[in-house]
């Protein structure tokens, strides 16, 4: 397999103060969907937006290697960026206001998009736009396009960005929380509209999600970051059997499942939050929360495989937890 | 009991237009909906994307004037309360931390804003309050030094939370308040509110996407489509025996964390329903499995099922 996004030690600070990114490597293979989770907070849309040449103001990125499709993303000018974004690549941003503008209808947005990277006439990429707009479910896609954002749900806006990103067939969708907004019964639809995408037209997506329900359902590799590195990288099902990473051990263990919660006891959590990382960090990051932590986890801690595919950022060996006693 | 909240008969229609020639259309986004919510329970509200939820939350925290019917919260008509009051009784917390959030303040005098609105508390007292809750939402005093650009989503989320407790009112409407976090923070929120509302005897709206959420917060919970309550019940009875076939296919959609079971068919069909053009009958039967010829037709009346429990079926 020949990966289409390589990321290789990104780092990621604003104004030199928060080391937002501290050396995350990942790769999403061409035709696969790559899920990146963690917890709020740990870096996943400030990589995303690396990756996209997007970060806001004071934000600098540097890595060993960043490539897209075999070329070099770190030394494309703002030029070549702008003709790679919206086409070749597409993002569905996790906040849909902040990337529809108030003032133009949703139709003119999406046709934008189209004329913009392939030319054509305004009508056909109306046509385009109403097309897509079904595909995801959207019903009267002609009133829908004559509107604007504000006068759509929250659920309506985000197929809306998920059928933008569409918009110029890309070959890579980056997808931050896209269906966060949904019910239940849409997110299936859309995720099942992903899947046909990736399976048809070989789409490769990154996406990046809280929920471990649909990175269970959908993903075919999974890199778990946590405090701007990635901690724990495994094929999905490997991931659910065996996980070594304390954090990611606590993550699955606090994922709560309709049917068979407990109403009188408070849900589970991690206790403690992620702490403030300035330059200069050096060792865990998970230590002050983890029940394994000594001494040696403030020293620089190795990366450990644990089998083919699967590797974790611990001092502790793969397989400790059978090692324990309960 | 005392209500906290009581809704009779509301209604809500927004007029669309849709382009130059076309017609005006009116969507109907809450139609006629009536319940109400004792004081010190949470009753949650799941529902289709576009059915109405935020909608209904915006009438009655009165950002919206219903086209009929009324809502009285903890007893009083919403519109003979001035600004002030309303805002010492009644908070939200929204779907879109970002857009709720004013980009060119810092997040500390974002969430002292209500205190300063209400032009009774000292600076002192503010100070004392914000710090107070910033540290029970779990964000430092250094995070109340940033910009709202400057957060992760998370991050903003717990400070809408802040902002909305911060008055210590006695109804907070939360509108997805916790689907922009991660299950860890998102159960450190939760149960954060949970110990609001014991502590101070808080009532909650809950809007939720999430069902296990909502099954482990809320005493009741409705099912909305297309504007309208199609079933409600308390919390157990509903995620035991759910009646109403829409609410069967959202608990069949749920995705739990099981690999290689892929995402389900639950064969609601590809197609949204449409809420300015909503089907005669029951609304549900396009894309009802079991819908019978009565269904397209006559519109199933509120059937009370159990004390408090209600679907509007002809079959349920
Ligand atoms: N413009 C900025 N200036 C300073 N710090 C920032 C900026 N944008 C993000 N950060 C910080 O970088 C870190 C990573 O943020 P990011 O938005 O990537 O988190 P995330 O993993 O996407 O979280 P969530 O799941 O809550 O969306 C956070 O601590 C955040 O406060
Ligand atoms: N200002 C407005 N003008 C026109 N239509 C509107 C307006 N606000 C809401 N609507 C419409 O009303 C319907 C209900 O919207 P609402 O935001 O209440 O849905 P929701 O249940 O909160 O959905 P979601 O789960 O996606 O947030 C939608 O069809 C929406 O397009
Ligand atoms: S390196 Fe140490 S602190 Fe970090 S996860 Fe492993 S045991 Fe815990
Ligand atoms: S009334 Fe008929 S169409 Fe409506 S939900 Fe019941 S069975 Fe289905
Ligand atoms: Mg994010
Ligand atoms: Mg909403």
């Amino acid at each position: 397999m020949s990966a289409l996004l390589e990321v290789e030690e990104l780092q990621v600070s604003f104004g030199g103060r928060t080391a937002a990114v501290r050396g995350a490597s990942f790769r999403v293979e061409k035709g696969e969907t790559h899920c990146l989770v963690g917890e709020s907070g740990c870096g996943k849309s400030v990589t995303a937006l690396a990756v996209m040449s997007l970060l806001a103001r004071g934000g600098q990125r540097s890595a060993k290697r960043m490539r897209f499709a075999g070329t070099d993303l770190m030394s494309l000018s703002d030029r070549e960026m702008v003709r790679l974004r919206g086409n070749r690549i597409a993002m569905i941003f996790q906040e849909p206001m902040t990337s529809l503008n108030p003032a133009f209808t949703i139709g003119s947005q999406m046709a934008e998009v189209m004329t913009r990277h392939k030319g054509g006439t305004r009508a056909a990429a109306l046509d385009r736009a109403a097309e897509l707009m079904g595909r995801v479910g959207i019903t009267a896609p002609g009133m829908r396009l004559g509107q604007f954002p504000h006068q759509l749900s929250g659920g309506l806006r985000q197929r809306v960005m998920i059928a933008m990103a569409l918009m110029c067939d890309p070959e890579l969708l980056i997808a931050d929380e896209p269906t966060t907004a949904l019910d239940v019964t849409v997110q299936a639809q859309i995720l099942r509209l992903l899947a046909g995408l990736k399976r048809e037209l070989g789409l490769s997506i990154l996406l990046i999600t809280h929920d471990l329900g649909i990175v269970a359902r959908v993903a075919d590799h999974v890199s778990v970051m946590y405090a701007g590195e990635v901690v724990e990288r495994a094929p999905t099902a490997e991931l659910f059997r065996a996980p070594q990473h304390p954090y990611t051990r606590g993550l699955l263990s606090c994922v709560p499942v309709p049917g068979r919660v407990q109403r009188d006891r408070p849900l589970g959590s991690i206790p403690g939050v992620v702490p403030a990382i300035g330059p200069g960090f050096a060792g865990c990051a998970f230590r002050s929360r983890c029940a394994h932590a000594d001494e040696t986890c403030t020293r620089t801690i190795p990366r450990r495989r644990a089998a083919n595919a699967h590797d974790y950022l611990c001092r502790l060996e793969p397989d400790w937890a059978e090692l324990q006693p309960a | 009991m005392t209500a906290a909240i009581e809704v009779e008969n509301l209604r809500c229609e927004f007029r669309v237009h849709t382009g130059l020639m076309s017609a005006e259309k009116r969507v109907v986004a809450v139609d006629d909906v009536t319940f109400s919510v004792p004081a010190g329970s949470v009753l949650g509200i799941v529902g289709e994307s576009g059915c109405g939820k935020s909608t209904l939350a915006r009438l009655i925290l009165g950002l919206l004037k219903p086209t009929g019917g009324g809502v009285l919260v903890d007893g009083k008509r919403l519109f003979d309360l001035d600004r002030k009051a309303r805002a010492r009784l009644i908070q939200p917390v929204f779907q879109d931390p970002f857009a709720s959030l004013n980009p060119r303040r810092r997040i500390k005098d974002i969430v002292a804003l209500p205190l300063a609105a209400q032009g009774t508390f000292s600076r002192a007292e503010i100070e004392r309050r914000v710090g107070n809750i910033l540290e029970r939402v779990g964000l430092s005093a250094a995070m109340g030094e940033r910009m709202p650009a400057q957060l992760s989503g998370g991050q903003r989320q717990r400070a809408a939370i802040a902002r909305a407790l911060v008055l210590e009112p006695r109804i907070v409407i939360c509108d997805e308040p916790t689907s922009a976090l991660d299950v860890s923070v998102q159960a450190q929120i939760l149960n954060l509110l949970a110990d609001l509302r014991r502590d101070l005897g808080l009532t909650y709206l809950f809007i939720s996407h999430n069902l296990a959420v909502v099954e482990h917060v809320a005493s009741e919970v409705a099912v909305m489509y297309l504007g309208r309550f199609v079933e409600r019940n308390e919390t157990d009875a509903l995620f035991r025996t759910p009646r109403h076939p829409y609410t069967q296919a959202l608990l069949q959609s749920v995705l739990t964390p099981e690999p290689g079971k892929g995402v389900p068919d639950i064969g609601l069909g590809d197609v949204m329903p449409d809420p300015s053009n909503i089907p005669p009958g029951c609304r549900f039967n396009p894309r009802c499995r079991i819908a019978v010829e009565r269904c397209r037709h006559e519109t199933p009346a509120p059937m009370v099922r159990q004390p408090r429990g209600m679907v509007e079926c002809h079959l349920a």
